[in-house]
């Protein structure tokens, strides 16, 4: 078991934004967590990376606690994610970005750079061609040099996902990964998600293409009002009585 | 060159003192974090190394001069751990607040002979000193880039949450950036008190690191060089016009902070990324690419 929630609340103010949550993603699974507009979804990707802390609950991953801790140091534990709005690094370049995105396995203590050793030069080397492997993955090897900026939105995406995936996380957070893609490239991504998934990594991925989510995921969770509406395999939350309420509104 | 080395030895000290000053402010700023603690840090400097070549006889000048490096270093930790916590403007304003402090705190020190200061430092500083302290600063910063650790601090420049979520301890390298500037500040102003022979409260206001801040912008901040160019710019240039200055019937000083004001006026509006990016930047224009 990799993710588990446990009765996670968030409240801002008197909003609960999430709501006594509680779900599991386990190892090779693709969990897909959809609902509404302002359903929570985004809040409960901030809590599980350690942008926000819960105000009530437990998050475990693998067994341990990680609510509470700081980003950096849930990052450290195995989770790497991507942002809604894309939050690369605009002024690097999509290779840099990605270089960025192995910090956590880079063993490059600065002193052997400032004593100009071999070993520094070679341990740079290899992390930009993991750099160069990384966007290959994703289809952007020729716009390695490209600052991120001046990318497309939706090259922008897939940077991002290579940003995540160059941790070697144990669990991926994926916010949206296909928004703004055109059909061809959602698929691609879906297909990479997937074999990401292949690897023995988690991932948990809020979607709202439903046809993509209802390929793609293994299981499914809900979420409105921040509140877990339905859990199960995308064809059970395709015919839940609860779910369709949320999305289409009660039947007369 | 000798000659011309020795006429303008002490031009050339500025320049290099300058340009360590500006490269302190660079330091905070390649991670994003604007400190204006540096006067600060190099009154702490100028008055360590001082007070350890005028009370403690036989201690040789690069100890104090590393003294001046150390100290401020470590009082930059414990203001650290609270200022970086805040960021744009407030940390701009909070270490201005501590800068002064520090000139306060020496303005009240009578051990330091107050406002009037210290005097008759015996001048130990040479310009290969200088020149030493500043390459192995350039040294050092130039290093960093393109290190794991030079990739954290632009990662934070550009978007600290996102760094925070790599993994990076974003508190950890702002505040060894804010101590290693506050160190080449320190430096600084140890070389500066054993070449002027004194060090008083008032070298070390709030105009002071306005004018580090200056040069490192004019000289540009995208490259680790940029401010050391700025520095030597600004320091040279007001020399260089000295003569069309007292012709117009301007005092050095006043003709000084004119002259800086415009071009900083002029660097900002046609010349965002600095001196250092004019070579580049007349490439593309002869190449007709707007």
């Amino acid at each position: 078991m990799s993710l588990l929630l446990g009765g996670v609340s968030r409240a801002f103010g008197g909003v609960r934004a999430v709501d006594d949550a509680s779900f599991s993603v386990a190892d090779g699974e693709v969990h897909g967590l959809i609902g509404p507009n302002g359903a929570g979804k985004t809040t409960l990707l901030n809590l599980v990376s350690g942008l926000l802390r819960p105000t009530g609950g437990k998050i475990e991953l693998d067994g341990r606690r990680i609510d509470g801790l700081p980003p950096n140091r849930v990052a450290a534990l195995g989770v790497a994610r991507t942002y809604q709005n894309i939050r690369l690094f605009g002024g690097l370049s999509a290779a840099d970005n990605v270089v960025v995105g192995q910090h956590l396995r880079r063993n490059a203590p600065v002193w052997r750079r400032l004593l100009l050793l071999p070993s520094a030069r070679n341990e740079e080397r290899a992390a930009r061609e993991a750099a160069e492997a990384g966007l290959a993955r994703v289809g952007m090897r020729e716009r390695a040099l490209t600052r991120a900026f001046n990318l497309s939105y939706g090259e922008q995406r897939r940077v991002e996902i290579a940003r995540a995936l160059a941790a070697q996380p144990r669990l991926v957070l994926l916010d949206e990964p296909t928004a703004g893609m055109n059909p061809n490239e959602a698929a691609a991504v879906a297909r990479l998600v997937r074999e990401v998934a292949n690897e023995g990594r988690a991932v948990l991925l809020i979607e709202h293409n439903v046809r993509l989510v209802m390929e793609l995921c293994d299981r499914v969770t809900v979420l409105n009002f921040g509140k877990v509406i339905a859990r199960g395999t995308p064809v059970e939350i395709g015919k839940d009585p609860a779910v369709i309420a949320a999305y289409l509104g009660e039947s007369q | 060159m000798a000659d011309l080395l020795l006429a303008y030895q002490s031009l050339f000290a500025f320049v290099g003192i300058n340009g360590l000053l500006a490269l302190s402010v660079y330091t905070t700023l390649s991670c994003g974090q604007l400190s204006l603690a540096n006067a600060g840090f190099m009154a702490i400097g100028a008055y360590t190394s001082a007070l350890i070549t005028l009370r403690a006889s036989g201690v040789p000048f690069i100890a104090a001069l590393a003294a001046s490096a150390l100290l401020p270093a470590i009082v930059a930790v414990p203001l650290g751990l609270p200022v970086l916590r805040l960021r744009g403007v407030f940390l701009a304003i909070a270490t201005v607040g501590f800068g002064e402090v520090v000139r306060l705190f020496f303005v009240n020190w009578d051990y330091t002979n107050g406002a009037m200061g210290l005097v008759a430092i015996p001048q130990r500083t040479q310009l290969w000193t200088i020149a030493l302290a500043l390459a192995l600063a350039l040294f050092i910063l130039g290093r960093l880039r393109g290190s794991r650790a030079g990739y954290a601090l632009e990662a934070i420049r550009e978007d600290e949450t996102a760094a925070r979520t790599m993994g990076i301890y974003t508190t950890g390298h702002k505040l060894a950036m804010l101590a290693l500037g506050a160190a080449l500040a320190g430096l600084a102003g140890g070389l500066e008190a054993h070449f002027t022979f004194m060090v008083a409260p008032g070298g070390y206001a709030f105009g002071r690191v306005v004018e580090m801040l200056v040069q490192a912008v004019v000289g540009g901040t995208a490259a680790f060089y940029g401010p050391v160019v700025g520095a030597a710019f600004l320091t040279l240039l007001p020399e260089i016009l000295r003569e069309a200055g007292a012709r117009l019937g301007l005092a050095p000083g006043p003709f000084r902070l004119l002259l800086n004001g415009l071009i900083l006026l002029a660097v900002i509006l046609y010349l965002p990324n600095g001196l250092v990016s004019l070579p580049s930047r007349l490439r593309r224009r002869s190449r007709g690419v707007a």
